[in-house]
């Protein structure tokens, strides 16, 4: 299919709206846009970082999701317990594959789940000695862990529990931090208020522990990768091309990180922003602090690697800039065989993404180096600035939508027949039944790493796998389709 | 009487930053931005106007608190 002119996009939009009720409309318009380059800021089109309405599927999360699963989470010598009832931290456990390296239950927490399994009781009465207790017992079962971070439910907050007090008390008891984030999920309106909160959380309480001790020792080429979470391994992809080119990545936020890290990322020279949705908040505040300068980079795909890797590197010195130059021209061959073996199988296919964070954007230069066209794009839980970073990246008159429901997804999807769809799991059954090749884009599909050069050869590799997977042929019922009624009258 | 974060990009231009409504806009015009004196009222590149009081220049980036004085055009 053709792409879609203006007019027609516009049209869309409209015939997509029809089916609401007039207040639901209106409100529905705003999140909806047909992209104009020409535009500096996305606030002239777009409107972001709304209540979802009463209604309509959304699949945004909650401030807890954002806190502990994202932020909090993957920091891997924490132990970081889901204070509340037990399904929020039960039914989030391990899902999201941050990978880490560690003993898990030793030296390391990544995978479990640690409560406090609030019951009617401990709502009554306050949970507080409860948390007290659950603190005492981690020093006792787990000595190796190197903090505790309270990660707050939404009871928590209803009942009015004195976390930060627990808090205090506790690290006076154990001699560790004790960290507490009031991420109760009913703040906000996605998941994005618990990543601020996170931020915050983290800026209170950890960032300045090693303030005024100059014993850990620093190059002048030292840097903290922020906002990679390490799916499938991302952050290591992302990670050996930085040291290969001569800078030594001091921590990793929050991927494969650990506490640490993350008090020694003051000492650093510049702070590498991949997810700025979730991470922005603490990198402005070390700028203002630490007056450490930070930059936003993409290693998705060959082209924004190269771009990237040049711009981190003009930040230092003519040995970091050969550097650059160097591991660029390391990979060529490597990134070129790729594009050569699955450019000729993707050409020319048209893909529509929904995801969070930073890759509505980000993922978009991967998919122009095979040669594939993203022909729509949204954010769960993006703010302006998130839009204003993505009306450069997308083609003109292409779909934006924020905070799309089920419905006008759907819709979307049946008009402008992408030949790929980028989304959740929440989306991936509804679209592979309704025969759109789909990829689960948060968590790579079970595959991965996406992130560097080696991320990009298996990205290549799982998109084909899918857009040409030979199932997709079989979607419709034999007796539906021409060719096979054919065949049946030549069996008869 | 948004707190406002700014900085200098590498332009020297000063970036006006708005966490709460993450606008991020560069500031076209400062009214004093002189050795002992900086403030008043800053314009962005949007139209907006916004004034801070006038202090002895700070050392950016840092966050200062300003009133808004005129939403510009929308």
């Amino acid at each position: 299919m053709a792409a879609l002119t203006r007019e027609e996009t516009e049209a869309l939009i409209q015939e997509v709206l029809e089916i609401y009720p007039e207040q639901a409309k209106k409100d529905r318009a705003k999140h909806l846009a047909v992209n104009d380059q020409s535009l500096e800021k996305s606030n002239k089109c777009i409107t972001s970082n709304r209540k979802s309405l009463p209604g309509v599927m959304t699949i945004r999360g909650c401030a807890y999701a954002g806190s502990k699963g994202v932020v909090w989470g993957p920091i891997k010598d924490m132990i970081h317990i889901s204070h509340g009832p037990v399904g929020c931290g039960q039914y989030s456990r391990a899902g999201r594959r941050n990978y880490y390296v560690g003993t898990t239950g030793v030296n390391t927490f990544g995978t479990m789940n640690f409560t406090s399994d609030f019951t009617e009781k401990d709502i009554v009465f306050g949970g507080d000695k409860k948390l007290a207790k659950i603190i005492t017992e981690i020093e006792g079962l787990f000595p190796l862990h190197k903090g505790i971070s309270i990660q707050s439910e939404c009871p928590i907050g209803l009942i009015g529990d004195d976390i930060e007090a627990v808090a205090k008390k506790g690290n006076k008891e154990i001699g560790k931090p004790v960290v507490p984030v009031r991420c109760e999920g009913f703040r906000g309106v996605s998941q994005s208020l618990g990543h601020h909160i996170a931020n915050d959380a983290i800026r209170d309480w950890v960032l300045g522990n090693r303030d005024g001790d100059d014993s850990f020792p620093t190059t002048p080429y030292d840097v903290a990768v922020i906002g990679d979470y390490n799916i499938g391994g991302d952050a290591w992809a992302s990670r050996t091309l930085l040291e290969e080119m001569g800078l030594r990545v001091v921590a990793q936020w929050s991927g494969d990180g650990t506490l640490a890290e993350i008090e020694n990322t003051p000492k650093v020279k510049l702070n590498l922003i991949h997810c700025y949705r979730s991470m922005n908040y603490i990198a402005r505040h070390m700028e203002e602090k630490y007056k450490i300068p930070w930059i936003e980079y993409n290693f998705f795909g060959p082209t924004k690697i190269a771009e990237s890797l040049r711009r981190i590197a003009s930040h230092f010195d003519e040995t970091i800039q050969a550097g650059a130059e160097r591991v660029i021209a390391k990979y060529q061959a490597e990134y070129e065989a790729v594009i050569a073996k699955y450019k000729p199988r993707l050409e020319g296919k048209r893909v529509m993404l929904y995801i969070g964070g930073l890759r509505p954007r980000h993922v978009i230069g991967a998919y122009e180096d095979l040669g594939m066209e993203v022909v729509g794009t949204g954010y769960e839980f993006g703010h302006n600035d998130d839009y204003d970073r993505t009306i450069k990246e997308m083609g003109n008159a292409t779909l934006l939508y924020d905070d799309v429901t089920g419905y006008e997804f759907e819709e979307f999807v049946k008009r402008v027949q992408p030949d790929l769809i980028g989304s959740g799991i929440k989306e991936k059954y509804i679209f592979q039944k309704m025969g759109v090749p789909f990829r689960q884009m948060h968590s790579w599909d079970y595959s991965g790493p996406y992130h560097g050069y080696d991320g990009f050869a298996i990205f290549a590799r799982d998109m084909d796998m899918t857009i040409n997977n030979p199932c997709w042929k079989q979607v419709k019922a034999p007796w539906k389709t021409d060719a096979s009624s054919d065949a049946v009258k030549v069996a008869a | 009487m948004p707190s406002v974060m700014l900085k200098k990009n590498p332009e020297g231009k000063l970036i006006f930053y708005v966490p709460k409504k993450d606008l991020e806009e560069v500031a076209e015009s400062v009214e004093f931005d002189t050795a002992d004196k900086w403030g008043g009222e800053v314009v962005l590149a949007d139209g907006s106007k916004y004034f801070f009081e006038p202090i002895a220049p700070p050392d950016f980036p840092i966050t200062l608190r300003a009133k808004r004085v005129d939403s510009g055009e929308d």
